[in-house]
């Protein structure tokens, strides 16, 4: 199994470490698969979202006219997305063995404009609520709150994560073991733009087309 | 509800036991409410008492509870299901001795042996019980057993995954053991299908406990199924290509993939109902524009892929043992692979027939029971694969066989039935009825049941070292076998004469016959559980008689056989080289299989740690707080469990080291033994002479 097609690309081991190279094989494929099934989550909330998308589902209710903002949800696009991208700082910074004061920057980054999304997120949601759009309202409303929350609940652990690694790395050194979490992390932390992307599509642009 | 509220206890007080309902009104329903809690309080009691006399704390702490290993995992699966089907089996024995006496008249319409509501919660916990934390734990149990050690690796990919896993599973059936004492049990069936599990219709914790032990549970299956998959595509031996993996391992893999996609479904369906009931949510409520509709297709997105992530691993071990005890290579090893691969994915795409009277149009529910028909096709060619592979060859009536053989008679009546009912036409008829019932006990019992008991008795010399009892393993089959038949089948005759499930009370006597010979039935699956119980306990007290240290007491020809009996922490003293399909078979074939490695290394094993327990006690924890509203106790508990992982990431674990010279010792002493043994040929199989080491000029497999 020690072959070199096994190796996990955006990990520098150091020559010599199959053994490790193979870990970091096998638990980052694992996050791989657990993302999946993360994903079938995130999945039937949208096949639930859009069932609800109805004059039934809003049962008189606020719709999405009277809720959306999608200057805010612009504006959360931008952080999120150039949260992925300070991940990739994080990643060649590790890659490239610049040492540990730039890995933790460049996570410290991801996790301030993580932060941002989620102000903004957090002030669209008491704003709606505001305005009479809690999801206690309808069943729309429920399914707004249950799928869009979640994607922010995910991006609040993301950050919990971030700070977690931050003080692994401050006390451990950066070892092999915190050069595969952080891949996984990686993985997690663009996987959450990659939701956000269906989100920002389906949730906001489609009812306001 | 909330207005009584305490903050410290939430909703709990001294009038949630079925004591109190005893105290207020003595009648057979409540001391039946109050014995089942006895029970349970006096075994606890029992157990407690029973560890602390042995000194098995220390023991049990130190070499199961904080075990990382695959296989002492699986055991600790395998016990927990156990345990909780003897408590299926007797809830399902009460549902029985209930509706034998429940003829009622128009004037005194309640009658029987327990009130209607309690009946309820029966059906609800014994359905729960049986599909979570009976058949779930067990094919879990057993693939952590067996997989690994098929795969030729040393444990599974994700060890301490694999304890918390284990963890959350026992903290879900701790749960629902819990709901007998405290409170009470929900009343919506195992499906617990809104508006009538909403807040309006169900106050108080029954189906909160439902929700609580699911979701708990169901992490724990989502993150099984992770383990299984990467350990399957990951952590093979060298030369263990996809097409030279035992069956077992096959169906393992699809399991792994149906746990990866389905439990998620489960997951949001129970979410969304929590959130409905403690916020106020309307996914599922009448009015405000929730749809129950969505319920009964996201829970059955999970609930169909669940019917075959249950079978498939019955199949697997009908694969092997069809094989083995036989004395012949599997036939259409390709095929069954196939077959199985294509019930995974067509298991994916019938969860509608489940609801065809919902009210979707005739073209929607004739593609759903057009698939469901289709998936009779690869299931059939299995049927056919195993008694192809047995045709012809030596078979020897071990009680494995026994219990294929009953599976063979049953499982078809079981699918035909299934192929009925299918038909969205007939469906109509029937649905609803104890013709349903009779069906998917049909296919359950004969596939997971006997398959996975199967199993245990087939694998059982490998964890422990000694076989179980033959002939008490065959009475204890063919008792599963007469009592399925004598309950279940009147099932079928009563569903036709119109009788509705889950009827707490009946006017029409004509039923009442059919009714008789299923409690008889129902005594006869008690006399099996007794039986299965008691092979166990005979079968500790003739373990010398009974021991196996050769390790291969029935000929196999998968690489399990390869080690002792009771197999070694690291299963393999040096990882196999594997060069075929059967392994452990083409080196009988070859000549010398037990031939010592050239020279033995340092074995790294994950090292023991409490993180599972820890994890499981928060989870039950948290789900025992929110079923009864301790908020400070749910948020600690919550906390804890990030808390908890985030502990765990801040240390550096160094595994545990077995040294060569160990492991040298050990197999040297295993490699002497076996050569001091005598063979046993096939036909002293079942007797003393069979010391684990088989005559392999017989083997021809």
């Amino acid at each position: 199994m020690s072959n070199n097609s096994n190796l996990y690309p955006g990990l520098n081991l150091g020559d010599g470490h199959g053994e490790a190279h193979e870990q970091a094989e096998s638990t980052v494929f694992g996050f791989w698969v657990f993302l999946m099934s993360d994903l079938i989550i995130f999945g039937i909330l949208f096949a639930s979202y859009a069932s609800y998308l109805d004059p039934v589902g809003m049962a008189g209710g606020p719709g999405p006219q009277d809720l959306f903002d999608i200057k805010s949800v612009a504006i959360q696009t931008g952080f999120l997305l150039l949260g992925g991208v300070a991940y990739g700082g994080v990643s060649l910074a590790m890659k490239y063995e610049h040492g540990r004061a730039r890995v933790i920057g460049w996570l410290l980054v991801c996790a301030a404009l993580g932060a941002g999304f989620l102000f903004f997120e957090v002030k669209d949601f008491i704003t709606q609520a505001g305005k009479g759009g809690t999801p206690q309202v309808s069943g729309w409303l429920s399914s707004y709150w249950t799928l869009v929350g979640l994607h922010g609940v995910h991006v609040f652990s993301g950050i919990l994560w971030i700070l977690a690694m931050v003080a692994q790395i401050a006390i451990r050194g950066l070892d092999e073991v915190l050069k595969v979490r952080l891949s996984m992390l990686g993985v997690f932390w663009h996987f959450l733009d990659l939701v956000w992307v269906g989100i920002f599509s389906f949730v906001f642009l489609v009812p306001l087309a | 509800m909330s207005g009584q509220t305490s903050p410290i206890f939430g909703n709990l007080n001294w009038n949630v036991t079925p004591y109190t309902d005893l105290l207020r009104d003595v009648n057979s329903s409540t001391i039946v409410g109050a014995g089942a809690a006895s029970v349970l309080v006096l075994g606890a009691i029992a157990g407690v008492a029973f560890l602390t006399y042995m000194r098995w704390w220390g023991p049990l702490y130190r070499n199961w509870l904080t075990s990382p290993d695959a296989k002492k995992i699986g055991v600790m699966y395998i016990v927990l299901a156990l345990v909780m089907l003897a408590r299926g089996i007797i809830e399902g024995f009460v549902i029985r001795a209930h509706q034998a006496t429940a003829l009622g008249t128009l004037t005194a319409q309640e009658s029987g042996l327990v009130a209607p509501d309690h009946f309820a919660q029966l059906f609800s916990t014994h359905g729960t019980i049986m599909i979570f934390f009976v058949a779930m734990p067990l094919l879990i149990g057993l693939i952590n057993f067996v997989l690994p050690q098929q795969l030729g690796a040393r444990d599974m990919a994700f060890p301490v995954l694999n304890q918390v896993s284990l963890g959350l599973t026992a903290a879900g059936a701790a749960l629902v053991m819990v709901s007998l004492l405290i409170g009470k049990f929900g009343t919506g069936g195992w499906t617990m299908y809104p508006p009538y599990t909403g807040k309006i219709f169900s106050p108080g914790e029954g189906v909160d406990y439902w929700l609580w032990a699911i979701l708990i549970s169901g992490m724990g299956s989502t993150l099984t199924g992770m383990n299984f998959a990467v350990t399957i595509f990951k952590e093979r031996a060298p030369g263990m290509h996809m097409m030279r993996m035992p069956l077992f391992c096959w169906t393992s893999l699809c399991v792994a993939i149906m746990l990866i996609y389905a439990m998620p479904a489960l997951t949001v369906s129970s979410l969304m109902l929590v959130l409905d009931r403690y916020a106020d949510f309307h996914f599922f409520t009448n009015a405000s524009g929730g749809n129950m509709m969505n319920y009964a297709n996201i829970f059955w997105m999970f609930g169909h892929p669940e019917v075959y992530i249950l079978i498939l691993p019955a199949f697997g071990v009908f694969s092997e043992i069809s094989s083995t005890f036989s004395g012949k290579r599997l036939y259409g090893y390709t095929s069954l692979v196939i077959a199985s691969m294509s019930i995974a994915v067509i298991s994916f795409t019938v969860w509608l027939h489940h609801f065809f009277t919902m009210g979707q149009s005739a073209g929607v529910n004739i593609a759903f029971g057009i698939a469901t028909m289709i998936i009779g096709i690869p299931t059939g060619v299995k049927i056919y694969d195993w008694m192809a592979t047995m045709w012809r060859g030596r078979v020897r009536i071990t009680a494995p066989i026994v219990y294929l053989t009953g599976f063979f008679l049953l499982f078809v009546i079981g699918g035909l039935s299934g192929i009925i009912l299918a038909n969205p036409s007939i469906d109509y008829q029937v649905h609803n009825s104890t013709f349903l019932v009779a069906h998917f006990h049909n296919v359950i019992i004969p596939g997971v049941l006997y398959g996975m008991l199967a199993g245990i008795h087939y694998w059982f010399p490998k964890a422990f070292g000694f076989r179980l009892c033959e002939t008490w393993g065959r009475r204890t089959a063919l008792l599963f076998v007469g009592g399925f038949i004598f309950t279940f089948m009147p099932l079928y005759v009563l569903g036709l004469m119109g009788m509705p499930r889950r009827s707490p009370t009946f006017q029409n006597p004509d039923y009442m016959p059919w009714m008789y010979i299923a409690a008889v039935g129902a005594v006869l699956m008690l006399c099996a559980l007794a039986s299965l119980f008691w092979t166990f306990w005979t079968s500790y007290r003739n373990r010398l008689s009974l021991a196996v240290p050769g390790g291969d007491p029935w000929n196999g020809s998968t690489l399990e056989w390869s080690s002792p009996a009771p197999v070694p922490e690291w299963s393999f003293p040096r990882i196999p080289q594997v060069t075929a399909r059967d392994d452990w078979g083409e080196a009988k074939r070859a000549g010398d299989p037990w031939k010592a490695p050239e020279r033995y290394c340092d074995i790294e094993m994950p090292a023991n740690t409490a993180h599972g327990l820890l994890i499981a006690a928060a989870a039950t924890g948290l789900g025992f707080a929110m079923v009864w509203h301790i908020w400070w106790l749910a948020i600690l508990s919550f906390l804890a469990i990030p808390g908890l992982i985030a502990l765990r990431g801040l240390r550096v674990i160094e595994p545990k080291i077995i040294t060569a010279a160990e492991v040298e010792e050990a197999d040297q002493r295993f490699r002497q033994q076996v050569a001091s043994l005598a063979p046993a040929t096939r036909a002293d199989e079942e007797t003393e002479r069979n010391r684990g080491v088989p005559d392999i000029s017989e083997f021809a497999g």
